[in-house]
């Protein structure tokens, strides 16, 4: 039989659903998001007895109502899908509290499996469940399990295998219930509602539920008498209460009297060990102390450490470079193969990306910890009221770390970790300001100004850099919340503290490698995409005919140099001919990247054979020997590789500026005159938008100089930008754009993917372009007019940044006080 | 500091905020006869100005929607017992205890619910 059951995992947030869908499918899963929201839908498999079972995750909810996407979701699939089976999660040491969903499944006309988790924290707090007794109140089957244990996981596909449809006990609505009922006939003697369960849907029509009105509407020609009469009904009720209100206290006394006769509490009075835990890290003074720890750990361990095992994993990743190399045409003498110019820039870009999987592998599993460990609740606790105030919620912490609060992390798992703030409009402003963050890849080119331009004051100045996007964050937040996401849904900051539990070895791997792998996925394949648009605009139209003539024209005379050098020297019969020739120089390319790439000698050495043993006609030229002929070639070779990188460089240069972002990066001249931004830094910060790294790399390109061996980019671009009569305060302007730049391409996708609009995404680009060049331009026109130093514009614009942040944070008394008086007025 | 001060989260500029976002989903729920509940103010002590390590006993919830929605689910309800366990570090939000659970919520939501001293 092939057959599928279809099994649906229901729970509130932490009863244990995750581990306990990890401990039924293993490893075959599944995860998308359901249609039109953000919600995760969590799919897998698993065999039994021939029979394919397949389990869905849904979201955590308390109840099934529709006022949160997580609600709506479960209960468009549990209505929709129709399972076979509910398998609902509870946790046993808090039964009062899971028990009114458990009624609600029940209500809904679905076969209902209770799996108790948690059995062993039940036991710890000296509580005796009667499990025979709890199945006889619930009718339903309940099978005990241990999910992080792994225990119950076979009794609890048996009863999967073996449930069937039961008739389940209903709950007793008290003074509700002739209300009920009445609706409930009606509701029955409609032909279209067969495959509800009419008193569910009697119960969501009292309780004033919008979905289950539409749902009649939809399915029933007139449905007005039912409404009417259920509007009538809702309003007969006395008293203040509503009929939900009603609805959920018959839940919550039912589940109290169950807990009462099901449960003995043999410790009644012990406060609990999270409690004991949380009176040190709740404590109001250690908190932020522990706060602060917590944080600096996350940043040392991931960002720190990750950026030294990404010295062990690069490289692998320029060994790929290297075979990748190999595999393409050969390079020619001044121009390659377009092939192998793309080919390579295909690899360069999707290293970029990939050198940071050790970093996203570490971060990822320390955040998988703090949820599981249940602190990442209590950091949302702690910090809620600062963050609130600036419109965000307690919950966008953990974006803001990722994505490198101090400077060095990175917006993507940041916009990705947006997850599961419940705030609608928190969540879209910490979506939006999540990238002005300090990613890793602004920390270079802050880096090279720095060095140019500030010397003496680098540590003030990264202070700078590095709190004042913060500062921007909180401000720009304020700004969009109280503007243009003012309508947006907000959430209550109401949440229960889970209990504290010691994360799984298996668990947190499993999280760090599913998250990081969606990362490469998602934003990998998209980065690459892109990488050939910006490649098309770098490479074309070309270099104009004429300078590619003069350009060939150099290369002869080099090449004629070159053999003028050997004459008479017996190596000059390895290199009869061009051919030859720009065989030697590729052998020695490859050569000289494979010597840097090698760890120790004796790589080292097995290169150097190796290179004697393939191509021993080009050893003289390439290896090191004490034979004067081979010297003279050696050196005849290397005056003439010089020469072609520096024309490869300048034909580069001049390719950038005839190419289309060149000519963007001219055409916005008069625009970014006023930040002081020519043309040549116009198209670096265009290129960052593919990768941020790429905007060191784009100058380096851009600033070179015929002469340019061995001088660094920084004396070159210190030398170039002098000439031109740029100063300090340029590079403020500069490095105020960068940290107020549009998100990189990778994070611009991640904001579709969990704004799930176009819109937003267009916004998270053009917002900061125009906030960044709006700050750049006044900082540079006010700091030239008013003749400032780069340190002291810098100062000034950090001060008042500050400043704003106090005047918005502060209370302000003068606000307050008409609001104030309905309410004395009111308290006895 | 104290209760005024907190008051005026409850129902000045961000109490308007939270009705304006939840007028866009009631949008065609019919006005329902718990809107008024949604302007109230509580008459008695609020939960807002329990003090932590006291006991109350719940007497109505003001608000609407799914604040008051997410507060039953969480089995704060008329009746109930609950003990403010503390404060956050910033003074707000609050932790309550109810039955086996910890939950916590903003200050502007503990003043929409109104409590009396046991």
């Amino acid at each position: 039989m092939s057959e599928t059951r279809l099994v649906a995992l229901a729970g509130q947030q932490n009863a244990g659903k995750s581990t306990l869908f990890n401990l039924l499918t293993g490893l075959t899963q599944h995860i998308a998001n359901y249609p039109g929201v953000t919600v995760e839908k969590k799919s897998g498999w698993y065999s039994d007895g021939g029979r394919s079972v397949e389990v869905v995750d849904l979201p955590g909810c308390y109840s099934l109502t529709s006022y949160s996407p997580e609600e709506r979701v479960a209960r468009a699939f549990l209505l929709d899908e129709a399972p076979d089976v509910v398998v609902n999660v509870l946790d046993a040491s808090n039964l009062r509290r899971g028990l009114p969903l458990t009624f609600q499944l029940l209500e809904m006309g679905i076969p209902v499996i209770v799996a108790l988790n948690m059995m062993d924290v039940a036991e710890g707090r000296g509580l005796q469940i009667d499990l025979a007794a709890l199945e006889k109140r619930l009718c339903v089957p309940v099978i005990p399990v241990v999910g992080r244990k792994g225990q119950g996981g076979d009794a609890l596909r048996r009863a999967i295998a073996e449930a069937r449809d039961t008739r389940p006990a209903t709950l007793n609505y008290g003074a509700l219930e002739p209300a009920v009922q009445e609706l409930q006939a009606l509701l029955a003697d409609q032909p279209a509602l067969k495959v509800y369960s009419a008193r569910w849907l009697a119960v969501k029509l009292l309780e004033d539920d919008s979905e289950a009105a539409r749902l009649l509407s939809e399915r029933v020609e007139n449905p007005h008498p039912i409404l009417d009469r259920a509007h009538r009904l809702r309003a007969a009720i006395p008293g203040e209460d509503t009929a939900a209100d009603k609805i959920a206290t018959a839940r919550d006394m039912l589940a109290a009297d169950i807990v009462g006769t099901c449960i003995t509490a043999t410790r009644a009075g012990h406060v609990p060990m999270s409690e004991r835990i949380d009176r040190f890290l709740l404590n109001r003074w250690l908190a932020p102390v522990f706060l602060v720890a917590t944080i600096w750990a996350i940043y040392q361990l991931s960002i720190v450490q990750g950026y030294e095992l990404t010295k062990v994993t690069w490289p692998i990743l320029a060994g790929i470079r290297n075979i990748a190399a190999g595999l393409l045409p050969d390079a020619g003498f001044l121009v390659d193969p377009q092939i192998r110019s793309l080919g390579l820039w295909l690899v360069d870009s999707a290293n970029t990306l990939l050198n940071y999987v050790p970093i996203f592998l570490i971060l990822f599993a320390l955040i998988a910890i703090l949820e599981d460990s249940g602190y990442m609740a209590r950091i949302a606790f702690i910090l809620d009221r600062i963050l609130n105030r600036f419109g965000l919620h307690g919950q966008s912490t953990l974006p803001f770390i990722l994505a490198g609060v101090f400077a060095g992390g990175c917006a993507v798992p940041g916009v990705m970790a947006t997850k599961g703030i419940p705030d609608h409009r928190a969540r879209l402003a910490t979506i939006l300001t999540v990238p002005f963050m300090n990613c890793l890849a602004k920390i270079p080119l802050y880096t090279l100004l720095l060095n140019i331009y500030f010397p003496e004051a680098k540590g003030l100045m990264l202070f700078y850099l590095s709190t004042i996007t913060v500062i921007a964050a909180l401000l720009v937040s304020k700004l969009l919340t109280t503007t243009l996401l003012s309508r947006h849904e907000t959430a209550p900051f109401v949440m229960e503290l889970p209990n504290y539990h010691l994360p799984t070895v298996k668990g947190v791997l499993r999280r760090s490698v599913d998250r990081t792998w969606l990362y490469i996925k998602k934003v990998g394949t998209v980065v690459v995409a892109i990488a050939v648009v910006i490649y098309v605009l770098l490479q074309f139209p070309g270099v104009p005919a004429d300078r590619e003539v003069a350009y060939q024209a150099r290369a002869e005379t080099a090449i004629a140099r070159f053999y003028d050098a050997l004459d008479g020297n017996p190596n000059t019969a390895a290199v009869p001919d061009q051919a030859a020739l720009i065989d030697l120089i590729n052998v020695h390319t490859a050569y000289k990247a494979a010597r840097l790439n090698a760890g120790g000698r004796d790589a080292a050495m097995a290169i150097d054979a190796r290179l004697a043993e393939e191509h021993p006609q080009f050893a003289p030229f390439v290896l090191r020997s004490r034979v004067a002929a081979d010297k003279e070639a050696a050196a005849a070779l290397r005056d003439l590789a010089g020469e072609r990188t520096t024309l490869r460089r300048e034909m580069r240069e001049d390719k950038i500026e005839s190419s289309f972002l060149g000519m963007v990066g001219r055409g916005l001249e008069p625009v970014t005159r006023f930040a002081d931004f020519d043309w040549k830094i116009n198209v670096a910060l265009l290129a960052s938008f593919a990768a941020r790294e790429s905007s060191v790399a784009t100058l380096g390109v851009l600033f070179d100089q015929e002469d340019g061996q061995n001088q660094t980019l920084e004396d070159r671009m210190g030398a170039a930008q002098g000439a031109e009569g740029r100063t300090a305060l340029s590079a403020v302007a500069l490095m105020l754009f960068f940290a107020l730049y549009p998100p990189c391409l990778a994070t611009v996708i991640m904001v579709r993917v969990q704004t799930e609009s176009y819109l937003w995404m267009g916004f998270s680009i053009v917002f900061p372009t125009i906030l960044g060049l709006a700050v750049a331009s006044t900082v540079f026109s006010l700091g030239s007019a008013l003749n400032l130093t780069g340190l002291q514009a810098m100062t000034a614009v950090y001060l008042a940044g500050l400043a704003a942040l106090l005047i918005v944070a502060l209370p302000k008394p003068w606000m307050r006080l008409p609001a104030r008086a309905p309410v004395a007025e009111d308290s006895p | 500091m104290g209760r005024g001060f907190f008051g005026h989260k409850g129902w000045g500029k961000q109490g308007r905020g939270l009705g304006l976002g939840l007028g866009r989903r009631r949008r065609g729920q019919g006005a329902g006869h718990g809107a008024a509940l949604c302007t109230a103010c509580p008459i008695g002590n609020s939960l807002n100005e329990a003090a932590p390590g006291t006991t109350c006993r719940i007497l109505r919830l003001m608000g609407c929607g799914p604040v008051r929605q997410r507060l039953l689910d969480l089995g704060i309800r008329p009746c109930r017992e609950v003990t403010v366990v503390r404060n956050a570090p910033l003074n707000d939000p609050i932790e309550l205890r109810v039955g086996d659970s910890f939950i916590v919520l903003r200050r502007r939501e503990a003043a929409q619910i109104e409590v009396e001293h046991v």
